[in-house]
């Protein structure tokens, strides 16, 4: 009895090991997916060696700093700079450092080229803004060092290339100039800087590059003004614009003598009405203007007199000129034919003469060129090639090379604005059976490998092929929908307008859409996307599709755009420009009977606009007319205000779809003491298992689950700068809970000496946010659970039994639920950049709260350790229900990374979608990189593990009923001997 | 009991009977010794047999209140166990449980079986039963109770309510900050 006891126990406790979330390290890459983006290119430097490997240096528009190869695309090194570390100018000194200047001109930093190190950094300091320069000159050079000219914040300052030294400094914002340009002077150590004094001086200054000695100063005054670029157009002649922008200003400072040239637009031929600009260019003895929708390129001639050269329309693009042997130079010019892009490349000065020219095919969903940079490579017999690296108006980056794309990369999904999922098709019934013989046996196969492999029998090809069979799962990439709802596809909308959609199972591109862009609309930018249409039940025909909100324009006042994208042959179905404009968008709670999902826009009117049009939405409206509420957050002047519909909408064209609103109520914050820095609300399609919390005594606590619960977040307006600017006296962050529908402030609560920024979520009964505590100096994250006062009488048993209670009758939040809350604080080590809640189908499974922090990683940390309940010695039955004891900081644990040893540069958000198995949650990570990983926060209790050996279980069952048949058989025997005995 | 019939039945091969019952005093040459009555013999042969019967009967009633007794010594050795087993739930102290709920249930199915063989219509066997029955019930009642303690019997409110969804609501609203 004893014994079989203590067996019991031992077999009971090694069933209940400490669940850990960790992953083995050939479990990387099972179910999780990481890419690599880098953003849209804005400057690229070329770094050609003649051995080793050929790269090229970009930086993007998502501050990020890229090596790539030059023949594959791949991404050699990567440096993501801060949100706010704009780059202004890269070039590579001493042919192995990359130089960056950002900031505004006011880092300066060099990086090893071969690996990315940082060498050095400067921190150049100026007293006034100016335009940020970066000049390196090839033949500045003291013994081995070589000199880098910066111009920034009114100043120009010398800095040595080797260890970031700032030689010297001449300050020009003293003398008020603005410095446009630094020119350096060919062969010599004399440099020119340029710039204007007001609007009409215009400064030459002289300066000798070694030591900041000013040589010569000239100035000169223009009557009519210089506005916008300068184009320099020869190392002593820039040619600028004047105020009226209709003469062309050429100046030349030759000889210590200022003379200004002015050329009448309209002299040259051309329509100078409407919006002229000179574009930076560095071509020699030539300029670009653009003029409304064409591009005129403008030569100086000997004479010092322009002449047009050539007319293109604004879709042509003009690479930088590029010197290549004995100073000969080229530049490229890439344009539009139908679905064709030419590339030609032309020698410098000389218009008619072609170097190359090539005829690419295109993909029209690329839309138009953006930029283009060239580079040349000696060809086999010694002649000269081009390649072209060209950036697209969807963000692409390709390389050209004799009239092939090289490679292409994919870096709008760099600027993902928003994410939506969509489901997969249905699989079709009919496979063929030679497919499935064919699967049957690579089953087979598959199985006995990890057979082998459980057995420890496998060799080292053998584990390395079950790896791969791991990685490569077919399973997981397919096109269809599987049965734990773990296949989907990831709708991505980019700043680019392009939307993407991503298969969960391996991130590959499925499709992608370049919005289409109307007549009517030159600038549009994308807002957000919804899902429009989700067939599940009935319209089970029709395709999923998403609404992608748009504005033309970036006002709030523009008016709006809808496009309607098919999720799963991702074309456009619809697009609409609104006459409204759309400040709000609010997904309904009611679907028609084609599954489409009633969609209400708010213009900045405050008139709500009801659709998809239809009659049938409009009934479905009509019944739950006043049971629609809305409620804005107006943060800068510090007001929310909840809003009711009232009635159609007056005008002269009557609009059946349009709807008046009236306020109801609003919460007006004193702009002296409050200011609003976050407002977060519960996610509309989250599901909650149940309106009990059972604690530790069987006692019951009920929840307060409303979905009309907004948290809001104020501080003290001294203290909304950053961490550090504010004394904590001085210094306080006020949280509110609000019902959306009455205005009610359900709880509020002051924390003394905290500040912003505040990363809040909500989520069924409770609300978490993250702060900085300035008493403390350490980061906070406070948790508030909401209960229900009002239902904690429902306590009788045989009420219960008997359904005598009305707590799944339907409630009003002007029924006043009087609600109670319980809160708590913890130190958090990290700062926090995004906050989200893991999801799943039926919400029964616990919690995790997903946070990005400031290493771009996401780490789950467990709801349990956010748990008010929780005390310094919890009794024996709180530890049985699970209560951790109090710790007055919450623990990090390395395991408990979702990213494991990877980074998503440039984190901005989560997004958590369940999957169709319960214990299962889906989880995409994106910023300039994106992660995608199934989570299980309480482990898969309800499937198989991946790596469950299906052979084995066959194998024992087989084993066993051989087993049995030949124990049977000798049993047989056996008793037939005896009775012949 | 068993034993008994052994030692009565089967034990003896041959056997002498030095008692004569022949009741004809002709056949007999010596006369009865005195104060010997042939007649009271044949009556105490009768009472010897009523006798046997009641020992019997005695004998049946004393082991039915014995098997009667039997599920307490039961009772003890389950409450040991369940002492043994705690209060969480876990597969010990499950299996004790149901063993203990269905032990009790399993006998009191089979009272009339148990008591069959002192079946007499002498032995009063109400007593025995009624014991046992209550025995049993005190043991299922221990069952239930250890049920009771590991949590497993819905008799909390909380056992009632948390499989309820949460309330509909009435009002939908929506909002937030104005799209940027």
């Amino acid at each position: 009895m004893a014994i079989r006891f203590i067996i019991l126990t031992l077999l009971f406790l090694s069933s209940c090991t400490i669940p850990s979330l960790s992953l083995y390290e050939d479990q990387v890459g099972l179910m999780d997916w990481h890419q690599q983006y880098i953003g849209k290119v804005k400057h690229a430097v070329f770094h050609t060696q003649k051995t080793g490997r050929k790269r090229v240096v970009v930086s993007t528009e998502e501050n990020v700093i890229a090596s790539l190869d030059l023949r594959h695309g791949e991404i050699f090194w990567r440096h993501v700079l801060g949100i706010n570390d704009v780059v202004d100018g890269i070039d590579i000194a001493l042919g192995k450092y990359v130089i960056t200047l950002s900031s505004d001109g006011s880092t300066l930093r060099a990086w090893n080229l071969p690996d990315g190190q940082m060498v050095w950094e400067s921190f150049l300091r100026g007293s006034k803004h100016s335009k940020p320069l970066l000049l390196v000159p090839t033949n500045l050079k003291v013994d081995k060092d070589s000199l880098i000219l910066v111009s920034s914040k009114g100043c120009l300052h010398a800095v040595s290339s080797i260890d970031g030294e700032i030689l010297w400094t001449r300050d020009f914002a003293a003398e008020s100039v603005e410095v446009q340009q630094v020119i350096q002077l060919d062969e010599s150590d004399q440099i020119y800087v340029v710039g204007y004094a007001g609007s009409s001086q215009f400064h030459a200054y002289q300066i000798n590059a070694m030591n900041g000695e000013l040589l010569n100063h000239e100035t000169a005054a223009f009557s009519g003004g210089f506005v916008g670029d300068v184009a320099l157009v020869s190392s002593d002649t820039l040619v600028t614009l004047d105020t009226t922008r209709s003469i062309l200003v050429t100046v030349s400072f030759k000889n210590r003598k200022i003379a200004f040239q002015e050329t009448h637009l309209s002299n040259l031929g051309e329509d100078s009405s409407g919006m002229v600009e000179i574009l930076p260019s560095s071509l020699t003895g030539m300029f670009t203007v653009k003029i409304n929708n064409y591009k005129l390129f403008i030569r100086l001639t000997s004479e010092d007199k322009l002449e047009v050269v050539h007319k293109v329309d604004h879709e042509t693009v003009v690479s930088d000129a590029l010197v290549f042997s004995e100073g000969k130079e080229a530049f490229a010019v890439v344009e539009h034919g139908g679905s064709k892009v030419d590339i030609t490349v032309k020698p410098g000065q000389d218009w008619n003469n072609n170097l190359v020219q090539e005829s690419i095919e295109m993909d029209h969903q690329r839309g138009l060129v953006h930029k283009v940079f060239i580079n040349n490579y000696l060809r086999t017999d010694r002649s000269h090639g081009f390649r072209a690296l060209i950036v697209m108006e969807d963000h692409s980056l390709l390389l050209v090379q004799q009239g092939k794309i090289v490679w292409n990369r994919e870096d709008a999904l760099a600027s993902i604005i928003d994410v939506t999922t969509s489901e997969l098709p249905v699989e079709k019934e009919g496979v063929s059976v030679a497919k499935v013989e064919h699967s049957l046996f690579e089953w087979l196969k598959g199985h006995m490998l990890k057979l082998k492999g459980t057995l420890m029998l496998a060799s080292p090809e053998d584990v390395a092929a079950i790896q791969a069979i791991r990685l490569k799962s077919s399973e997981k990439s397919k096109m269809t929908r599987d049965h734990n709802g773990f296949r989907k596809l990831l709708i991505v909308l980019t700043k680019a307008r392009k939307i993407f959609a991503l298969h969960s199972g391996d991130g590959r591109v499925v499709w992608s859409l370049l919005l289409h862009k109307s007549e009517a609309c030159d600038s549009p930018t994308e807002l957000n996307l919804y899902q429009w249409q989700t067939p599940h039940h009935h319209a089970m025909d029709e395709n999923p599709s998403v609404l992608v909100v748009g504005r033309c324009g970036v006002s709030s006042k523009a008016p709006a755009i809808l496009s309607f994208v098919d999720t799963y042959t991702g074309k456009e179905l619809n697009s609409f420009d609104l006459v409204h404009s759309a400040v709000q968008v609010m997904p309904l709670p009611f679907t028609d009977s084609t599954e489409q999902r009633l969609h209400l826009l708010v213009d900045d009117d405050r008139r709500i606009h009801l659709y998809p049009k239809t009659s049938e939405a409009i009934s479905i409206f009509q019944q739950e007319f006043s049971n629609i509420y809305w409620y804005s957050v107006e943060a800068d002047n510090g007001i929310i205000k909840g809003h009711a519909v009232k009635s159609k909408c007056a005008g002269e064209v009557l609009d059946d779809f349009c709807f008046e609103t009236r306020v109801l109520w609003s919460i007006i914050f004193p702009m002296e003491s409050e200011k609003i820095i976050a407002a977060v609300s519960r996610k509309q399609n989250e599901v909650v298992h149940t309106q009990a919390k059972v604690t530790s005594e069987q006692d019951v606590m009920y929840k307060y689950i409303s979905k009309n619960l907004l948290f809001v977040a104020t501080v003290a307006p001294k203290a909304s700068g950053h961490i550090g600017s504010a004394d904590p006296d001085e210094a306080w962050l006020v949280v509110y809970l609000i019902d959306t529908i009455t205005g009610r402030i359900l709880h509020r609560m002051t924390h003394h000496g905290a500040q912003g920024p505040v990363h809040a979520v909500l989520s069924e009964n409770w609300v978490v946010y993250h702060y900085f505590n300035l008493r403390a100096h350490r980061y906070e994250m406070s948790v508030t659970e909401i209960y229900d006062q009002s239902r904690a009488e429902n306590k009788d048993v045989l009420k219960l039994v008997l359904g005598k209670h009305n707590l799944t009758a339907p409630v009003s939040s002007y029924s006043r639920p009087e609600i109670t809350t319980k809160s708590q604080t913890y130190f958090f080590t990290h700062s926090v950049k995004a906050v989200a809640v893991t999801s799943t189908a039926k919400g029964i499974t616990s919690k995790q709260l997903l946070i990005g922090t400031i290493g771009d990683q996401v780490l789950a940390l467990d709801k349990r350790f956010l748990d008010p309940r929780r005390s310094i010695n919890p009794t024996q039955a709180e530890k049985e229900e699970g209560i951790i004891p109090l710790a007055d900081s919450l623990p990090i644990i390395p395991q408990s990374y979702v990213t494991h040893s990877l980074k998503v540069e440039g984190l901005r958000g989560i997004l958590t979608v369940p999957a169709k198995l319960e214990s299962t949650t889906l989880v995409f990570a994106y910023g300039v990189d994106l992660f995608y990983t199934r989570l299980a926060p309480s482990r898969t209790y309800d499937s198989l593990t991946e790596d469950f050996s299906y052979a084995l279980l066959l194998l024992t069952i087989v084993a066993l009923v051989a087993a049995i048949f030949v124990t049977w058989v000798l049993s047989e025997k056996k008793e037939l001997r005896e009775k012949w005995r | 009991m068993e034993k008994g019939k052994g030692v009565m039945g089967s034990g003896r091969r041959w056997a002498v009977d030095f008692t004569d019952n022949s009741t004809t005093p002709s056949t007999r040459d010596i006369a009865d010794p005195p104060g010997f009555s042939r007649a009271s013999q044949d009556q105490d042969d009768s009472t010897l047999s009523r006798q046997k019967k009641d020992a019997e009967a005695n004998w049946k009633s004393q082991k039915a209140w014995e098997v009667a007794q039997a599920p307490f010594k039961n009772l003890m050795m389950m409450g040991f166990m369940m002492w043994m087993a705690g209060s969480t739930v876990h597969l010990f102290s499950i299996g004790i449980t149901f063993s203990a709920l269905w032990q009790p249930i399993s006998a009191l199915q089979g009272v009339g079986k148990v008591f069959e063989p002192y079946k007499d219509s002498k032995v009063d066997l109400l007593g025995p039963k009624l014991l046992f029955i209550a025995l049993n019930l005190g043991g299922l009642a221990l069952g239930v109770w250890k049920l009771n303690t590991l949590g497993l019997l819905p008799t909390h409110a909380s056992d009632w309510v948390s499989s309820l969804p949460p309330a509909l609501e009435v009002e939908y609203s929506g909002g937030g900050i104005p799209l940027q």
